[in-house]
């Protein structure tokens, strides 16, 4: 196929001790975890009393998804975008079936609702005012990978810039052994035409991917969407190319072109 | 957008199984919905009073051998679905015409095979699955798409789209900017969803189950019936320009307003259908029919009619076929987009069925009675959970 690229604008990253893209950046760079970071982010968009109850996926997702665009300098309202996530919210996956299989007509309405692949999506148009267009998909191990292609896709249909936002939660109950994922991972970029800024280009190709092995892909390995961090190791580590496991057989080939801080800043002011 | 061929399409509903079924029940006004008779266990002791669609069969129809890992009803039924009309034949055309990794597989649902996940917790040995149900491959949203892509052997992209009740139709959209971006040349496009306990109860948790048949657009309406469907279409270039049917526009937007409560003036179903309008380069007075997402809830069809009225002139032919179906919630865009097709090659405008007290609150656009005439242009609405919009436009040639 052609290829498909983009600028990177703004990311946003949330993981177990990791809890932003700069301390993500730092520890890819040999920094130490933070050992104080807070157990779950708490995403600015809810208001306090949702921020509370919102189902990890969602508090993950709003929380990384906000950083990106803040760090692009871009309206969230003014995005569209794509949600991905391997297994939704396990955690109320667990209790739903739980619930289902003993007292059915207890199951709450809330959860059900929450239950939705586009939970996070859908908190993320209402919490920021956005009407754009958003989806949620899931292509097990190859998600962030096809989302980055549906993201991409979209800015070859003529969208100026478009939000991609990953994310996996732990799993919970006698789901776990099954439906493995550990700990708490989002990652989020803002893509755009602009010409300035470090360059993504993305080609589907066939092969497997070969095991991740750089530092943010060690600390999250067991997390569902630790498929992404490949790209997120070489965005922050200088690394470029990275591949991405695309379904049986097939790889997203990614390659980066780097550009400097003192390109990026300007851009980012002019944008602002 | 340049439009794109649709040179095939199927749908399986309560109706029955294929396209023929499906436009007699249509034609016929033969709905197929039953007294809700799913489920074992729990489900059954509890069962609770209302309609569904269900599709027969299923029970009785494993996958073949090779496929046995990913058995589960909602894949049984994606792959009775698959096996209607030619389409296995017609995908195993496309993959040698233009190469598999040139056909994409974008397919939607809202709970995918979340059913054999509720079955395998009610059988729960020592707090784990029994040995048969420890299948990793089927308890993940991407159940539905990668059946399809190993029944198939596409090599394309493969998404599942799971956005809720507009999944389905938001795979036409996805599918066509994947071939406008050159990436693919082709893509098969679907839906499935099949009844569980999830959507049972959880919809019941909701308070929008009706215990009667759906009556969309009546005064009386309240509350859904829940159906399961499954359908696919390949939608392609059409670079000769002949394909008799086409997709010529597609719409999307968010409510921005509430999870499960849509948007009070229907603004983000009017952003969608305007959007697909303009797509198609098309005004609201070239569409001669309307499949509206039309849930029998009170909330829904009052909101969908607002939106409609403020778009649409009052010639339009637009009508809910939730009454024969049931909502069938991530497979009503597919399903909903194979009765807009059937309605422009066929002329059979369907009505409303179970319906027979208007609404003050709805426009003359919403019609409870079928009508028979050639259109141009026909639109199917789906609308999701979370506020997720999207408006089809498919034309056919003139």
């Amino acid at each position: 196929m052609s290829s498909l690229a983009a600028t990177v604008e703004g990311i946003g990253f949330w993981n177990d001790g990791l809890p932003s893209w700069p301390q993500a950046r730092a520890f890819a760079h040999g920094a130490p975890a933070a050992a104080d970071a807070p157990r779950r982010p708490a995403p600015q968009l809810l208001a306090p009393n949702e921020r509370r109850r919102a189902p990890e996926s969602v508090a993950v997702a709003l929380d990384v998804a906000l950083a990106a665009c803040e760090a692009a300098g871009r309206d969230p309202a003014s995005l569209p975008s794509v949600f991905a996530s391997t297994h939704g919210d396990l955690a109320i996956t667990d209790y739903i079936c739980g619930t289902l299989a003993s007292a059915p007509r207890t199951l709450s309405p809330t959860k059900f609702h929450n239950s939705v692949h586009n939970a996070a999506a859908g908190y993320w148009t209402i919490g920021s005012g956005c009407m754009r267009t958003t989806t949620a998909i899931s292509a097990y191990d190859a998600s962030f990978a096809q989302a980055l292609v549906e993201s991409l896709v979209q800015l070859a249909s003529g969208e100026d810039a478009v939000l991609l936002a990953a994310y996996d939660s732990p799993s919970s109950g006698a789901l776990s052994p099954v439906s493995r994922s550990e700990g708490l991972l989002g990652g989020a970029l803002v893509l755009s035409r602009r010409a300035h800024g470090t360059r993504l280009r993305a080609t589907l190709v066939d092969g497997d991917a070969p095991a991740a092995s750089g530092p943010l892909a060690r600390h999250a390995h067991g997390n569902a969407m630790a498929q992404m961090l490949p790209l997120f190791d070489a965005l922050a580590a200088g690394g470029d190319v990275a591949l991405l496991r695309a379904g049986p057989g097939r790889v997203l080939r990614v390659e980066l072109a780097h550009e400097t801080q003192a390109h990026d800043a300007p851009a980012r002011e002019a944008q602002a | 957008m340049p439009s794109l061929a649709i040179r095939r399409y199927t749908a399986t509903t309560a109706l029955g199984r294929g396209r023929a079924v499906q436009a007699r029940a249509l034609r016929e006004r033969a709905g197929g919905l039953r007294s809700n008779d799913f489920g074992d266990g729990a489900l059954a002791s509890e069962r609770l009073d209302c309609w569904i669609g269900r599709v027969d069969g299923l029970e009785d129809a494993p996958l073949p051998a090779e496929f046995a890992r990913w058995d589960c009803r909602n894949n049984r039924l994606a792959w009775l679905a698959l096996q209607q009309d030619g389409m296995a034949e017609a995908v195993a055309a496309l993959r040698e015409r233009y190469g598999a990794a040139r056909v994409a597989l974008v397919i939607g649902t809202s709970t995918s095979s979340i059913g054999a996940t509720e079955e395998a917790y009610t059988q729960l040995d020592d707090g784990a699955f029994p040995a048969a149900m420890v299948r990793s491959n089927i308890h993940t949203p991407h159940s539905l798409g990668g059946f399809v892509q190993a029944a198939t052997g596409l090599r394309g992209p493969c998404v599942t789209v799971a956005t809720a009740c507009s999944s389905s139709a938001k795979v036409f959209a996805q599918a066509a900017r994947l071939i406008q971006a050159g990436v693919v040349d082709a893509a098969l496009v679907g839906g499935v969803d099949t009844l569980c306990g999830s959507v049972l109860f959880g919809f019941n948790a909701l308070g929008l189950v009706s215990a009667q048949p759906c009556r969309p657009f009546d005064a009386r309406r309240d509350g859904l019936s829940l159906g399961e469907a499954g359908g696919f279409a390949i939608v392609e270039r059409d670079d000769a320009g002949d394909a008799a049917l086409r997709l010529c526009g597609y719409g999307e937007s968010s409510d921005a307003h509430h999870m499960s409560t849509p948007h009070p003036q229907g603004l983000g179903a009017q952003f969608a259908m305007r959007d697909a309008l303009a797509r198609a380069g098309i005004g609201a007075d070239a569409v001669g029919y309307l499949n509206l997402h039309g849930t029998a809830t009170p909330a829904n069809d009052a909101i969908e009619a607002q939106a409609v009225g403020a778009l649409f002139p009052d010639t339009l032919h637009a009508s809910s076929t939730k009454g024969w179906t049931g909502h069938t919630l991530g497979a009503a865009g597919i399903v909903e987009s194979v009765f807009a097709l059937i309605a422009l090659e066929d002329g059979v405008l369907p009505g409303i069925l179970n319906s027979a007290e208007r609404d003050a609150a709805c426009g003359a656009q919403i019609r409870f009675d079928n009508a028979q005439r050639d259109i141009a242009y026909a639109m199917n609405n789906s609308f999701g959970f979370g506020g997720n919009n999207c408006s089809l436009v498919f034309g056919k040639a003139a």
